[in-house]
């Protein structure tokens, strides 16, 4: 093809806002990380040589990205969708292998342990793969993306690793995997399923919030309301008046037992008790199945609190409108936010720069984002496309979970925050799904299957 | 395809940018409309320490250092260091179990944290301290912290500085303003309460960054908001430490008080209360020993007899009671009474010391001899004085000049919870005799010779003899003469204390006349056979009834006549005579505040004295019931012999007659074992011989002025006995 000569030169045709974003972020990362770990006593340089210190590893893992990131550039385009099912199934088998090889890190069992003391987290690698398989699937030209068939399946290659994270209990990682329905729904997934699939989560908040009674009665006066009101159209259809009624009884089932049933009898008590304090409700963790299960065998359940989340807010809240400056975030300084440096990275930010800083990140955040939006949408190829919404996809959810989260919008899930956050494996997978968008970008005259 | 859903990528980015939205909101909320956020991590993060500045010392008239600082040492233990520590030698130290070990780390931790330093055994012997310096290598986690305690060097003067101690929750209610913290120190009693403000200093604060375990991780904003520590201020007073430790060894054994005041300034020089204690024991590792045990003692060693102390005045009254009738024209110097040894003009005849005709000729006479029946007399005539219209009005009278003489009021001395004592309101008298026309100076005659229900404090009696020394005022008894870099604030607290007080228009020809009284009690008067050696000087004796036993010995006086330095007051309760107990211990303070020093024969003379026992004997039964030794009581003596002594030379000054009561010389040689040896006690060795050479010397050096009729004991004679 005409554009197999831009292959050689691989800056032609890529684009440099989203490579100068992505060092930024990488540098405010490290930096941010720096802040966590900073000791008045240990020099930086020397801690840089010896890399014992978790800034400088992150140096050095962003380094090492750096060049995975100019060796994926210097790939070619049609390696993705030709690898993409392998990948993807390499993936799944790697994620399996975590439950033989699996090493136990803060009590998820889903890192498998490589040469060097690093490990690897099969999870993470899965995004990729997972975002490439499913734009193969879609680009294919015998798949009609109109077509419920085609929803069911593309939804089952995404629940497949969720259900394993699950497994593995890694419930952040597990929600990732719903980011990619931006990507569906760019490709034609009706709004309807959004719709009703928000409805759910509204009935699901309202179920914490309100007593089972009063919200029985709100939702018996709506059914009945819109009976009244469509009266006329019931008498002319009276099926109508079936899915009403059905839908009624399907909601209040949700509320009555199947709300109840997960709470108590699949989340863990920690878990739900995260999410009641979302709403600012308590959890009785004497309701909760497992918990139950622990104390029977002997072993102290621990007292879940709001701990992580109360001390995030005073980070970020103690910094005020300008920040109490690099370094002198009193909250950063005497460790007060557990898992500062992976989970709890936007605090050291939030609590050194105030909202000038938090502000101006979230500025720069967004501008990426959109940016990636504007890569999608100049694709010719749906694949490349697809693609580019999963990535689109998985930094606002990373993003938008992990900054809720430290704010106290959202349940403590493990979720890090994408190029920020401590972390090999996350840089890693973040580096690889950013260069491999703009590698397909920059192939983005070329149509590929 | 790619086109067909294209304006989905439009709807996409308008959800994004309603969560960028919602979170920026939430930041707002957080960082820019909220501050309690701030607050919160000040206080998570920030550790403020306070830094004790050194308290002030206190010095007296020679600079020499009461009250000081010092430093002791306590074991401290960082309980998640403590890994490895020999325990058995720690224990062996410390002499302590192994259960008790595991008691206090569990305390230390619940106090203090793992990972903090907390307190293992406060205040360290010299002798712990040095093993535990040796051995400490054995002992990880643990170490030495220093802290600083009080120390009184001279052992002395408990009462009067006070002690500092832990303060409580009541306190901290109190002093809500003044910056005080749980597990502060302040003083809590005598100079160390009153000067509080001034010995404290200034507390600093060092605001350190603390982590999520407590540890301390740095200064917080390089100390830019630390505030440093200041000294507190020396106070320097006018007390007399070798008066003082000498009043409090002459009080040994006994129920009492001395005060001395220099009349020029109204400075006190020693103020003694007895029982005491050792206010050392009242600092570091040996209070928790001590303080229950002197707070449960029935002697009450931490009861400041001096300030608090109400004493019926006695005899040490008439020359008050004189001067009021002498400034009032009553009587004038020459007038005189004929008693025959009793006062029967109100019925009931009260009892006279002296029979023989003229003692009470004149005034000074009177006062010479302590003739109850001739101020009896005037007692009744200033009461009944014809210029008021009745005896409630001439009370009233009476009672405002016993006021003036800084009787029945606080006088306002620099120590805490000062007593008023009481000269009667007269609502009393009202209350006894309905009426106020019923009102009779016969109801309260004995008020006449310092009985009936007036009460005196002993300050308030040596304040009594500056006032007469002075020719008619006073200055407000206080020990703090000046503070160091007196700012204008500490000068307006001891302004009062600069004032003279000159409340009445008595002439100084009335004093001229009582000076002489004086003068002659102690020349051919009831204390004629006490002497200060190379001065003059005024006194007056008494021996005053009360409701507990025996009667209580009184001595007032100044000295020298002429320019009088030093006012003295003492009172040994339930010891008998006036001159035979409280004359001698005032004028041996006298005299060493005059001469700087004691003859040889008045130290054997303060020796002997300082041994004899005086104690009552239901305080002496209580110790024996409740299986306790007293505090600074040694017996170690031998008692025939003493008493023999003390006999001979009663009998040699013919002052009092062999009245002396033996029991009052403990017998009882048992109980001798089981007493502490007091600091102060008498080396055994050579005491005997020397109280035996210094016999006959003792026996020539009385003089003899007159010769008293020997006192027989009337029990039939209900009334006062005065000498």
């Amino acid at each position: 093809m005409s554009t197999s000569s831009n292959q050689n030169n691989f800056s032609k045709g890529t684009d440099l806002a989203v490579i100068i974003l992505y060092m930024i972020m990488v540098t405010i990362g490290v930096l941010c990380i720096y802040m966590v770990e900073y000791n008045p006593n240990t020099s930086w340089s020397t801690s840089f040589i010896t890399a014992k210190t978790n800034y400088s590893k992150q140096f050095y893992f962003a380094i090492f990205c750096s060049f995975i990131g100019i060796f994926i550039l210097l790939m070619d385009s049609k390696v993705f969708t030709a690898l993409a099912n392998i990948l993807y199934a390499g993936g799944i088998l790697l994620m399996l292998a975590t439950f033989v090889l699996g090493k136990n890190i803060n009590g998820s069992k889903s890192w498998i342990p490589i040469a060097g003391g690093f490990n690897l987290q099969p999870a993470e690698l899965c995004k990729i793969f997972t975002a490439l398989f499913l734009a193969k699937f879609i680009s294919k030209p015998e798949t009609d993306f109109t077509k419920l068939k085609s929803h069911l399946i593309a939804g089952g290659m995404i629940a497949l690793p969720a259900v394993l994270s699950i497994m593995q209990h890694e419930l952040g990682l597990a929600l990732v995997y719903s980011a990619f329905l931006f990507a569906m729904y760019r490709e034609g997934l009706p709004a309807a399923i959004l719709v009703i699939g928000l409805s759910f989560a509204v009935l699901v908040i309202a179920a914490l919030l309100l007593e089972p009674t009063v919200l029985a009665i709100i939702l018996t006066v709506i059914a009945s309301l819109i009976i009244l009101s469509m009266i006329k159209r019931f008498k002319r259809n009276k099926n109508t008046i079936l899915v009403v009624i059905g839908i009624w009884a399907i909601c209040f089932g949700t509320v009555r037992f199947v709300v109840p049933y997960i709470f108590n009898n699949v989340l863990e008590c920690y878990q739900s008790t995260r999410i009641y304090s979302m709403v600012g409700k308590e959890y009785d963790c004497g309701m909760n199945i497992k918990a139950a299960a622990s104390m029977a065998v002997g072993k102290k359940s621990i007292k879940p609190d709001d701990y992580n989340v109360k001390q995030s807010k005073i980070a970020i809240g103690s910094g005020g409108f300008w920040g109490r400056g690099f370094l002198k975030g009193t909250q950063t300084r005497g460790k007060y936010v557990p898992a500062q440096h992976t989970d709890f990275i936007f605090t050291s930010l939030g609590e050194a720069f105030g909202f000038v800083g938090t502000f101006t990140f979230l500025a720069l955040y967004l501008f990426f984002l959109f940016r990636l939006i504007r890569i999608a949408e100049r694709q010719r190829s749906t694949f490349s496309r697809v693609y580019a919404y999963s990535v689109v996809g998985i930094f606002l959810f990373h993003i938008a979970v992990n900054i809720s989260m430290t704010i106290g919008l959202f349940p403590v899930v493990g979720i890090p925050l994408p190029l920020i956050s401590y972390g090999g494996s996350s840089l890693l997978t973040f580096t690889a799904l950013i260069f491999i968008l703009l590698r397909l970008d920059a192939d983005r005259q070329m149509v590929l299957r | 395809m790619a086109l067909y859903n294209s304006n989905r990528g439009g709807i996409i980015q308008i959800i994004i940018g309603v969560i960028f939205v919602i979170l920026i909101g939430q930041l707002i909320s957080l960082q820019v409309v909220s501050n309690k956020y701030k607050l919160a991590a000040d206080n998570n993060a920030i550790f403020r320490k306070i830094i004790y500045p050194d308290r002030g010392i206190i010095y007296d008239r020679k600079k020499r250092a009461l009250l000081e600082n010092t430093i002791s040492y306590d074991l401290v233990v960082i309980p998640n260091e403590a890994k490895g520590v020999d325990t058995n030698t720690l224990c062996e130290i410390l002499k302590i179990d192994k259960e008790e070990y595991k008691k206090r780390m569990i305390e230390v931790i619940i106090k203090n944290s793992r990972v903090k330093a907390g307190t293992f055994e406060p205040f360290l012997t010299p002798e712990l301290y040095a093993q535990l310096t040796e051995n400490l290598y054995r002992f990880p986690g643990f170490s030495l912290s220093e802290r600083s305690i009080r120390n009184y060097p001279y052992n002395t003067a408990a009462h009067v500085l006070g002690y500092v101690a832990e303060v409580d929750v009541n306190f901290l209610q109190k002093h809500e303003e003044e910056g005080y913290e749980m597990g502060d120190y302040a003083g809590m009693t005598g100079l160390e309460k009153q000067y509080e403000s001034i010995l404290m200093g200034q507390r600093g604060v060092k605001r350190y960054l603390r982590d999520n375990k407590g540890r301390i991780q740095g200064a917080y904003e390089k100390g830019e908001f630390d505030t440093l520590a200041i000294a507190g201020k020396n106070l320097f007073t006018s007390m007399d430490v070798e008066v003082q430790q000498l009043a409090e060894k002459l009080l040994q054994n006994k129920v009492g008080s001395a005060v001395a005041i220099n009349p020029k300034t109204g400075g006190v020089i020693a103020m003694a209360s007895s029982p005491g204690y050792n206010p050392n024991l009242l600092t570091g590792s040996q209070r928790r020993k001590t303080i229950g045990r002197l707070l449960l003692d029935t002697a009450r060693p931490i009861y400041n007899r001096a300030i608090k102390g109400q004493y019926p005045p006695g005899s040490t009254f008439k020359p008050l009671g004189a001067i009021i009738a002498l400034d009032e024209g009553l009587i004038t110097p020459s007038y005189g009474y004929n008693c025959f040894g009793a006062y029967g003009a109100c019925g009931d005849p009260r009892k006279c010391e002296h029979h023989n005709a003229g003692h009470a000729a004149n005034l000074q006479l009177a006062l010479a001899n302590s003739c109850n029946s001739y101020f009896l007399h005037v007692f009744r005539m200033a009461i009944d004085n014809p210029k008021y219209k009745n005896a409630k009005t001439g009370y009233l009278k009476w009672k405002d000049y016993m006021n003036s003489f800084g009787f029945g009021r606080k006088l306002g001395v620099d120590l805490p919870s000062e007593n008023k004592a009481n000269i009667p309101d007269t609502a009393k008298y009202n209350k006894d005799f309905g009426n106020p026309r019923y009102w009779n100076s016969c109801y309260m005659l004995t008020l006449g010779i310092g009985q009936d229900r007036m009460t005196a404090t002993p300050l308030q009696l040596a304040n009594s003899m500056a006032f007469i020394a002075n020719d008619g005022y006073y200055y407000t008894p206080h020990f703090v003469d000046s503070i160091e870099d007196e700012s204008e604030q500490d000068a307006a607290m001891l302004e009062k204390f600069r004032t003279k007080q000159k409340v009445t228009k008595i002439p100084s020809s009335i004093f001229k006349v009582i000076k002489e009284g004086m003068h002659d009690v102690t020349v051919y008067g009831t204390a004629a056979f006490i002497k200060v050696p190379g001065h003059e000087y005024c006194a007056k004796t008494g021996t005053a009834q009360n409701p507990h036993g025996k009667n209580h010995s009184l001595f007032v006086c100044f000295a020298p006549k002429d320019n009088p330095k030093i006012a003295v007051a003492v009172i040994v309760e339930n010891a008998g005579y006036g001159a035979t107990w409280a004359g001698p211990i005032a004028t041996l303070m006298m005299e060493k505040y005059l001469n700087d020093t004691l003859t040889p024969e008045s130290t054997l003379k303060a020796e002997t004295l300082s041994q004899v026992d005086l104690m009552p004997q239901a305080i002496k039964d209580w110790y024996v019931r409740n299986n306790k030794s007293a505090y600074l009581t040694p017996l170690e003596y031998n008692n025939d012999e003493l008493s023999d002594v003390w006999d001979m030379e009663m009998l040699a000054s013919d002052a009092i007659p062999a009245r002396i009561p033996k029991d009052t010389i403990k017998k009882d040689t048992n109980t001798k074992s089981a007493l502490p040896t007091a600091p102060t006690a008498l080396p055994k060795t050579n005491k005997d011989s020397a109280v035996l050479n210094n016999k006959k010397k003792i026996i020539k050096n009385k003089v003899v002025n007159q010769k008293k009729p020997a006192i027989k004991k009337k029990t039939t004679l209900k009334n006062v006995n005065q000498l």
